[in-house]
């Protein structure tokens, strides 16, 4: 199963370093990510593996919320599947 | 791997358009709480819904968090009680209806819909106790909604019924009169009433449904006002075309969430309601997708054919995209809950021989209208009538929820979802000798398909 992490906000120095470390302690494997910084406006796409996820998918979709708080970022976690029923017949 | 802007697509849905899942509703058949005690058959119902549906609210919690969606009602509908509790007098009525408030409290839901009847070509007993009951059970609780079927295509209009609501709108008005008659918002008067519909304050589960079931309403109007803003000027079939892609992206969702949470709660999947259903909020507006049709204000000429074209495309659309499509399934209009309308309402481009008509071409009817609260019953009963004509003869559901408060120009406050309306005028002659000779109107004779 795979999950969909997009990160928005302001650029700053580490972005990527800390999401791939929350990734990391969860057990989420990262698959692909993509980057663009536009306007100082940082925006990024994670395609990640969350089939050893070690914690509830909810409290990591929690954890990733909390870090994008702390950091000034929008960081939502969501399930693929939402994507896959929207634009795959 | 998924596409890197599908992504982007349905993340700016959700955040800047306000996609969602309306409701959750599940159905829960009351056929086996009846009886002749009013408290043992009180507290069966408590009983049997607060277990069947206990772990609705953290289900959908759980299934809003994983998927990033957000599930804004989570509700239930029952058995009409005039059925299920049909040896009941008006005071044992009244005391279901308690229980049904106390169960939606203990399960956290916002509505529980069902304290109702199908009275479309006569009373039973309980029905009519039911009916008698209505106003007195509206005001004394908080969270029961209830709607009565007067009419069908197969069996003409009850016009007996008719007349009774007539007086049963204006009875909840005066009960609930300290709350803006918050009473009449969750009061629905119906034809050809579908029995799976997920939206209040219409839903009730019907009596050809299975034990338990799982019925989802989508929504989404922001997200087909931005998709035909974003098309520019281009004619009116690439406007359907735009409207039926957006209509197939939203219903896939309202699919998913349907079967996850048909799956963890272990009840079976009834239909996805393919209905646009606003809110009051600025962005979520049907009105707004009519203005960006091309019209200046909602109400105003041209209004009926573009809201044809919108509840069709939204139809075809979103039939291919689940497997059971159901409930009512097309564009809402209620007044009070649609920004646009209500804006259209004050200004007057709004009135009500104009949202007659619009409801000759959508799902629902006369909806969440603010009417003079010096309206007689007869006046009320003649509104009634004329809807359900519209709906028996076109052989769709109509209905209608009025809210006599006030004198016209005032603006009636309900608050939340349900929003505000101006109260609109209406015609000042009187039908009352027609609904004083009561009787039936007979089934038209498109009913006789057989």
């Amino acid at each position: 199963m795979r999950a969909v992490l997009s990160v928005v906000g302001r650029d700053a120095v580490g972005i990527i370093a800390s999401v791939s470390q929350g990734c990391a302690e969860c057990g989420v494997n990262i698959l692909d990510i993509s980057q663009t910084v536009l306007h100082d406006y940082f925006t990024m796409i994670m395609i990640t593996d969350i089939d050893r996820i070690n914690v509830p998918f909810t409290e990591f979709v929690d954890r990733m919320a909390a870090l994008g708080r702390e950091k000034g970022l929008e960081i939502h976690a969501m399930h693929e599947d939402i994507f896959n029923a929207m634009h795959r017949i | 791997m998924i596409d890197r802007n599908d992504i982007f697509e349905t993340l700016n849905m959700i955040r800047e358009e306000r996609l969602d899942i309306r409701t959750v509703t599940m159905g829960i058949s009351l056929w086996d709480c009846g009886g002749d005690s009013a408290d043992r058959v009180a507290e069966r119902i408590y009983d049997k819904i607060t277990s069947r549906a206990r772990d609705l609210v953290k289900v959908c919690a759980t299934i809003e968090k994983e998927y990033g969606i957000p599930i804004i009602n989570k509700r239930v509908s029952v058995t009409p009680i005039a059925l299920a509790a049909g040896a009941l007098d008006r005071d044992g009525m009244i005391k279901v209806a308690k229980a049904l408030d106390r169960a939606a409290h203990e399960l956290g839901i916002n509505f529980i819909g069902g304290y109702g009847a199908l009275v479309q070509k006569g009373f039973s007993n309980g029905s009519r106790e039911l009916i008698a009951s209505i106003p007195e059970a509206l005001a004394d609780t908080e969270r029961v909604c209830s709607s009565v079927n007067v009419a069908s295509t197969k069996a003409g209009i009850n016009m007996d019924a008719v007349a009774e609501m007539g007086r049963v709108i204006l009875r909840t008005a005066e009960l609930t009169h300290k709350k803006g008659a918050i009473g009449c918002a969750k009061l629905v008067v119906f034809a050809n009433a579908p029995e799976d519909n997920p939206f209040m304050a219409g839903a009730f589960h019907g009596v050809g449904e299975a034990e338990t079931v799982i019925n989802v309403g989508v929504s989404g109007p922001g997200v087909v006002a931005s998709a035909i803003r974003r098309a520019g000027d281009v004619d009116l079939t690439e406007i359907a075309e735009t409207i039926k892609r957006t209509a197939f992206k939203i219903t896939r969702m309202g699919q998913l969430v349907a079967e996850e949470a048909s799956r963890r709660l272990n009840v079976p999947f009834g239909i996805v309601d393919l209905s646009l259903a606003p809110t009051p909020a600025v962005g979520d507006s049907v009105a707004e997708i009519l203005e960006n049709i091309g019209l200046e204000k909602c109400g105003g000429c041209g209004t009926t054919a573009a809201l044809a074209m919108l509840n069709d495309a939204v139809k075809k659309g979103g039939v291919m995209a689940s497997s059971h499509v159901g409930g009512l399934s097309g564009a809402f209009i209620p007044v009070s809950e649609d920004a646009g309308m209500i804006a259209a309402a004050s200004c007057g481009a709004l009135t009500l021989a104009k949202l007659e008509a619009m409801t000759a071409v959508c799902s629902v009817g006369l909806d969440m209208i603010a009417i003079p609260g010096d309206t007689t019953a007869e006046t009320i009963s003649g509104v009634i009538a004329d809807e359900m004509a519209i709906g028996m003869v076109n052989s769709k559901t109509t209905a209608v929820r009025l809210i006599p408060f006030g004198k016209p120009g005032d603006m009636v406050t309900f608050g939340g979802l349900l929003g505000e309306a101006p109260v609109i005028e209406l015609p000042r002659y009187s039908p009352s000798r027609m609904i004083h000779r009561g009787g039936r109107i007979p089934a038209p004779i498109q009913s006789l398909k057989n």
